[in-house]
């Protein structure tokens, strides 16, 4: 009996270092630290100590030239940003530029994920091709999209004069060009056209997820109970699609309202600063025009208004989730 | 009120033929049971009806009419799943108005028809749950109850009573059954269960491989299965079966009878030598498992049978040595080659 009770005892008796560090390793906790650690790490340094830098150098006077920020100077810059007009139309932009792609991208991932759960010959080559515009590295996409819409050689002018809407004879005639960077309004619609297009895929997937998990006897009950194509759309599918639709709403309106390449390299915010946005143009006035304190206050303008939006649409979707 | 009606049905998968070349016709307000096991076809024999596949030949006709080409929405059939299919987002009052709503019933004639269908089915208390907050049971009601409220010709049931707990599945057999009988809708019925097919159908059509072995009453099946197949699925535990020449004899276990128990004046078509291995109580009977060692036939020996006493106490006990008889008239006789019931000992001897 002794022996046996020893047994236990002597396997507890210090071992190799080799076999007490996968000892430690089996328990959950030191494993789990082990695994999470370079993810907290990482957001530690690349997201928290930047973000602190930023409301720091937001309440300072700190420049490029002299990017101390030992003079607190409150709330100076957030109200010197204010009392410019630029603010107002970045604002103004950035809002309606959001807006317009996020409810684009609702309808236009819908009717995507609609054809994308059929089954249809060739249904790969549309998903790869579906697929392209967030594969594509930005700037190559801005340089097609920057041709397709110039000023003297858009050739979407070109088809537009070819099908009979502009050119001498045409129905907005006469004239042969649109200008559609070179105009306010126009300006905003191609880059919330270029957003669109280059978001769409990401949300679609997130949508597609949601549309393939619904039970397809449930379409099929609404098949049965007499449903045509849109009510099975709007009382069976969307409802179903809610939570996803949510979280692809999100990312969209994240994605794009702290975007600046596609306004950067589409208008560059012009003509004047007409299509300007928050964004860029805090990224002019920090980085170009070395008004760090203008910079970092324009950039966290927004901040409290997305963590608000995003905290009521997770707390929403994961509420419509538990139904 | 419909004659439902399919004629040399066929549905091919590619190389799979699922449905096979299919006739059958019920009666009006008739409970057809389609019984197979998985695989057999019943479930797409039954989505062929509701018109969510369309067949690859043949037809189907409602009152005499080809519904083919049709689209499920615009056939009057209401379906049943498996799962019950609720919709998850809205109350179980707006999952049984859907149908009625998809079809532009007018309100007040809606608000009429809930009312009807929710006191046959005693779910007034349910009304405003949504379907998460129903337990098996009263989710297979409201299911029934979005079937039945727009008056369908047409119910097609897919195995509506597996997803319930064992213990109230014979509560709810009995319960669908009486609200058959009042509606008098005529109901195609596919499950995988022979009690089930047997004990709530009126007739129940054997399918296998994309066929119909046959189409019968329940009683039908179990006292002249038409061929091997029905002979062995039917009836738990199965008949029990014998290669004598060219033909095979079925005998039932409760036909397997001790050679004392024989009337003097009825020939027994098997005379087994049977080692008892054990036995099972299964409280109103028993079940005695042997194996036969020798007798009529031969070709026994070796086999397996299954043998069921209605008594208190069983009068054998496992190890024993006994002869079991089956009386010629309770006998079974197959062809060995088709595999097709032959009409008696009269064409044996013949």
């Amino acid at each position: 009996m002794s022996a046996q009770v020893s047994e236990p005892v002597r396997a507890r008796a210090p071992a190799t270092f080799g076999e007490r560090l996968a000892g430690a390793l089996e328990r959950p906790r030191v494993l789990g630290s082990l695994m999470l650690a370079p993810a907290v790490l990482y957001v530690v340094f690349f997201v928290g100590v930047p973000f602190i830098i930023a409301i720091a150098l937001s309440m300072s006077d700190a420049t490029a030239g002299n990017p101390s920020i030992d003079t607190f100077v409150g709330l100076d810059n957030f109200r010197a940003v204010m009392q410019q007009e630029t603010f107002w139309t970045a604002l103004r932009n950035s809002v309606i530029i959001t807006t317009l792609t996020v409810v684009s991208i609702v309808v236009l991932a819908t009717i995507a994920v609609e054809i994308l759960s059929r089954e249809f010959r060739g249904k790969r080559l549309v998903q790869v091709l579906f697929m392209m515009p967030w594969a594509m590295p930005v700037a190559l996409s801005a340089i097609t999209w920057l041709w397709l819409l110039d000023s003297q050689f858009s050739p979407i002018d070109w088809v537009l004069v070819q099908i009979g809407i502009l050119g001498p004879d045409g129905l907005f005639g006469p004239q042969r060009h649109m200008y559609w960077l070179g105009r306010e309004w126009l300006g905003i619609l191609s880059v919330v056209f270029v957003d669109t297009w280059r978001t769409l895929p990401l949300a679609t997937i997130i949508v597609l997820a949601g549309r393939l998990s619904i039970p397809r006897e449930r379409l099929e009950q609404a098949q049965i109970d007499g449903a045509g194509f849109f009510r099975t759309l709007f009382r069976v599918i969307l409802p179903a699609l809610a939570p996803v639709l949510i979280v692809a709403i999100l990312f969209t309106a994240l994605l794009v309202i702290g975007e600046i390449s596609s306004v950067d390299l589409l208008t560059r915010g012009g003509p004047g600063h007409s299509t300007q946005i928050l964004p860029l143009w805090a990224y002019l006035k920090g980085i170009e025009s070395g008004d760090l304190g203008q910079g970092a206050a324009i950039a966290l303008f927004l901040f409290p208004v997305l963590l608000a939006a995003a905290i009521v649409a997770l707390r929403f979707a994961s509420r419509l989730h538990k139904d | 009120m419909a004659i439902l009606e399919a004629r040399q049905l066929k549905k091919h998968f590619g190389s799979i033929h699922a449905v096979d070349g299919i006739d059958f016709r019920s009666e009006d307000g008739e409970l057809l049971a389609i019984l197979g096991p998985s695989g057999s076809g019943k479930s797409t024999l039954m989505r062929m009806v509701a018109g969510l596949e369309e067949p690859t030949a043949g037809d189907i006709l409602v009152n005499g009419e080809s519904i083919v080409g049709i689209p499920p929405r615009r056939r009057n059939v209401a379906m049943v799943f498996q799962s019950f299919a609720l919709y998850p987002h809205i109350t179980v009052r707006e999952n049984i108005r859907f149908p009625l709503a998809a079809r532009k019933v007018p309100e007040t004639e809606q608000k009429r028809k809930i009312d009807w269908v929710t006191e046959i089915l005693d779910i007034r208390d349910l009304l405003d749950r949504r379907p998460s907050r129903l337990s098996g049971g009263q989710s297979q009601r409201v299911a029934l109850a979005r079937a039945m409220v727009r008056d369908p010709d047409l119910f097609v049931f897919d195995e509506p009573l597996s997803s319930l707990d064992a213990q109230i599945r014979s509560q709810a057999r009995g319960e669908l059954r009486s609200l058959l009988d009042r509606t008098q809708i005529t109901t195609l019925y596919v499950t995988h269960d022979q009690v089930e097919a047997l004990g709530l159908a009126d007739r129940v059509a054997v399918m296998q491989s994309g066929r119909i072995h046959q189409i019968g009453t329940p009683r039908e099946l179990y006292d002249a299965p038409a061929n091997l197949f029905v002979a062995g699925f039917i009836g738990d535990p199965p008949m029990n079966l014998f290669r004598q020449g060219d033909e095979i004899i079925g005998a039932r276990p409760e036909h397997l009878i001790a050679e004392a128990d024989l009337p003097d004046d009825v020939e027994a078509a098997l005379h087994l030598d049977v080692e008892i291995e054990h036995l099972e109580f299964l409280g109103s009977e028993w079940l005695i498992y042997g194996l036969v060692h020798g007798g009529v036939p031969e070709s026994g020996e070796g086999l397996r049978i299954i043998a069921r006493e209605r008594q208190e106490t069983p009068r054998l006990r496992a190890g024993e040595r006994t002869q079991l008889v089956v009386p010629r008239h309770q006998a079974q006789y197959f062809d060995a080659r088709s595999g097709m019931r032959k009409s008696g000992p009269e064409v044996a001897v013949a």
